[in-house]
């Protein structure tokens, strides 16, 4: 993962609607995304839904949250509707994994680490994490305590 | 705002839910009556001698209901019932709408205008979300979680150390 103080790099990723989300996204706004390895498994399920719980209290802090995979955006769609959840999804289906490698967050397996980051409003990157193994799921305490809570 | 930040898991506080026996084993839980998990792993710990302090963790997207079956079970406490509807809504996870909840609430004798005020209050919500901020704060992430008090502090347990049937009491 890129590092505190390193400054995010440039990509770009897929919203839901289709349209482009780049580093000038970024700007202005406190951003904490969430690598995942895959859309409608089991731990990635159990994150989504906890951090679901604590959103509120980020958008309070001013921060925006978003999942970032590289499932397909129609399957990024169907996951967050299934769970009920409101994280914004953003697609790094193609090319496959560039974002995701451009954060040094690319599994060797071909698909994101699970891994964390917080990118304050010029870019830089605050926090990042991750998880020792795609296994484990980083508590949501982890991004509050970057948070300064 | 709710402090969120990473904390130790609280110890037992006045009107936190505990039963045993005094002098037996304490573990703290973390659940949510909603999940199949729990319900297996709440009979697996009444087969033992321990002193079960339970905490909710009611996750919404999960389990759409937790979060009124966690009101439900505190307003039953508000009536002095709450290991009584605790037990009886991990008997039937199925049954968790707000009849289901009425008709439990009747079976244990409640004021039911009382239980259907307070499980709506602002009171109770604020209790069940205490229990679940403090769990967040202790880095759970799942349920059922578990811990244990050792020397005043507060050690994660696997629940699967439940699992084996030969210590049951």
């Amino acid at each position: 993962m890129i590092s505190a103080g390193g400054l995010a790099p440039e990509f770009t990723l897929k919203r839901e609607d289709g349209s482009d989300f780049t580093q000038s996204d970024l700007e202005g706004q406190t951003t904490v995304l969430v690598f995942y390895p895959f859309a409608f498994s089991p731990v990635c399920t159990d994150q989504l839904n906890l951090y679901e719980e604590v959103l509120d209290e980020l958008t309070a802090r001013g921060v925006t949250m978003y999942g970032v995979s590289c499932d397909a955006t129609y399957s990024q769609t169907a996951f967050r509707e299934k769970l009920g959840v409101t994280i914004e999804q953003l697609s790094d289906f193609e090319p496959k994994g560039e974002t995701c490698r451009a954060f040094d967050a690319y599994h060797p397996g071909g698909f994101p680490q699970r891994a964390l980051t917080i990118i304050g409003p010029d870019r830089v990157v605050t926090w990042s994490y991750q998880a020792p193994s795609p296994g484990d799921l980083p508590g949501a305490n982890l991004i509050f305590d970057a948070l300064g809570d | 705002m709710r402090e969120l930040g990473s904390a130790p898991v609280p110890e037992a506080r006045g009107d936190d839910h505990l039963r045993g026996l005094a002098d037996a084993p304490l573990v703290i839980e973390y659940a949510d009556f909603e999940c199949p998990f729990c319900a297996v792993l709440e009979q697996r710990l009444a087969r033992r001698r321990l002193r079960v302090l339970f905490r909710h963790f009611p996750v919404r997207s999960s389990h759409p209901r937790a979060w009124a079956a966690a009101c439900a079970a505190e307003a039953a406490g508000r009536q002095e019932r709450f290991w009584e509807m605790h037990d009886l809504l991990f008997a039937d996870q199925a049954r968790l709408e707000d009849p289901h909840l009425w008709r439990r609430a009747e079976a244990l004798g409640l004021d039911l205008e009382r239980f259907d005020s307070d499980r709506r209050s602002d009171e109770v919500r604020a209790r069940v979300r205490r229990d679940f901020d403090s769990g967040v704060r202790a880095g759970v992430v799942t349920t059922p979680a578990l811990f244990t008090l050792e020397a005043g502090r507060a050690q994660r347990i696997d629940p699967k150390t439940f699992d084996r049937r030969d210590d049951e009491r």
